[in-house]
């Protein structure tokens, strides 16, 4: 009886039923809290034709960059693709179709999305490009686009530490987009360091309560340093 | 002379009050960090989701996990908090972020700014600068008054795509500090040894210089 655990025992079931054309939430921001294996799983897999939405892109050979390498990416919604030479051969080639998103709406849209509001009214973008062709609304005076919310076939998300409920805390800035990727996935895969019995962790530290998941892996981690800055 | 990238950190650093919460973009803001006077404290918003961003870390401290929106690795500081995403930009959106300071290529009269792409070259993406520039009160961009070609960066009218519209009041610049108000620039403090005509001829866009404009303090 598997009642509320969510663990599965391997890479190839967490993402069983991935097809291709689907959309993918990707959690992390540039390489910090990205899903890596769950990612590494997806390039193995094959599929093809996918809509990936992530805040970055990865870099080349690593994280969604691998996914670039045999062209499983087909759209792309994100704020900041950055320093990827493939990803900037595949756009300049019309290989791959691309959504730029400022990151405060790319963050509301999935947590509007997970929290089932179809759209809100922001004031970023307003007079842009990005606000071309979307409503605009005056609220006491100023002006706001309407922005719709983002949800996804699966949401592959990376955590520190989980309980066998799917119950989830991330780790520092490896949170970021995580929890919000973790809502709104039809399917919410979740790939995490250490996996603790229910029971375990303080319910009030929770950061994504099991609900949202659907598929709980324990994993190992590269956790590349995208810029390794130190002090003297 | 104009004003060296440090001195323009300086000058932005003079802004900062005891307790304010603060956003810093990619750049000459960065420095600003380096400047904040010892008898004040300041919490450094990131957009990733760190506010509280503290010195970058020891070889020891180095953690995969703890980054600035920059990608850097840093440390927390005292009172630090960690946050998703969207929370980070709810503070962001919501105006609790008390100065915002970043970078841009052009700034007009109507206080548009174009910061995040330059057509036909390749367009890496607006990250955060949009939410910011829409969501913060109180904004000091930093930038050069004119380009190497000697093109004004302070116009009429924007020619590169928008970051954002109407939200820019004040623009330092390594000529000059301006406001902008009623479609003009007006400037209010000049680098220290710059010539209001320098920075008359540099600027594109109209400006109202009042009658006495005192050096900055840098």
């Amino acid at each position: 009886m598997a009642g509320f655990d969510k663990r599965v025992s391997s890479y190839e079931e967490a993402l069983e039923g991935l097809a291709d054309g689907m959309t993918i939430l990707a959690g992390g921001f540039g390489l910090c809290g990205i899903p890596e294996n769950l990612i590494a799983e997806i390039k193995r897999r094959g599929n093809r034709d996918l809509t990936v939405v992530s805040n970055n892109c990865g870099v080349d050979g690593f994280g969604l960059g691998l996914l670039l390498e045999d062209r499983q990416i087909s759209r792309m919604i994100a704020s900041y693709v950055g320093e990827n030479k493939l990803f900037e051969q595949q756009l300049l080639n019309g290989e791959l179709e691309v959504e730029l998103t400022p990151q405060g709406n790319l963050a509301e849209r999935v947590r509007a999305g997970g929290a089932g509001i179809p759209a809100f009214f922001t004031a970023t973008g307003y007079g842009t490009q990005v606000a071309e062709g979307k409503e605009v609304r005056d609220f006491d005076g100023r002006n706001y686009v309407l922005e719709q919310a983002i949800t996804g076939d699966i949401a592959i998300v990376k955590g520190w530490k989980a309980d066998t409920y799917g119950n989830v805390v991330y780790r520092h800035t490896a949170k970021n987009f995580n929890p919000l990727m973790a809502t709104a996935g039809k399917i919410t895969v979740v790939e995490v360091e250490e996996i603790v019995e229910a029971g375990t962790l303080d319910p009030a530290e929770i950061h994504t309560p099991g609900i949202y998941v659907d598929r709980l892996i324990c994993g190992t981690f590269e956790k590349r340093i995208e810029q390794r800055t130190i002090r003297a | 002379m104009a004003l060296s990238r440090e001195q323009m950190a300086k000058r932005v650093a003079s802004e900062l009050k005891d307790g304010f919460y603060v956003n810093l973009g990619i750049g000459i803001p960065t420095l600003v960090a380096n400047y904040v006077p010892d008898d004040i404290s300041v919490m450094l918003q990131s957009e990733n989701g760190l506010l509280g961003m503290g010195a970058f870390p020891t070889e020891d401290e180095i953690d995969a996990d703890m980054i600035n929106a920059g990608k850097q690795t840093v440390t927390a500081r005292t009172g630090a908090s960690i946050v998703d995403s969207a929370e980070s930009f709810a503070m962001i959106r919501g105006g609790h972020i008390d100065l915002t300071v970043l970078g841009a290529f052009e700034v007009d009269v109507q206080g548009n700014i174009a910061s995040w792409m330059v057509p036909g070259k390749l367009v890496k993406g607006m990250g955060g600068a949009m939410d910011l520039v829409a969501g913060a009160e109180n904004i000091i961009v930093t930038m050069t008054h004119a380009s190497k070609t000697g093109e004004s960066k302070l116009l009429s009218k924007c020619t590169l795509p928008l970051t954002g519209a109407g939200c820019i009041k004040r623009v330092l610049t390594d000529l000059a500090y301006l406001e902008i108000e009623n479609g003009t620039f007006i400037l209010k403090e000049r680098a220290p040894g710059v010539s209001v005509e320098e920075i008359a001829e540099k600027t594109g866009g109209p400006l109202i210089v009042p009658d006495y404009v005192p050096e900055m303090a840098v």
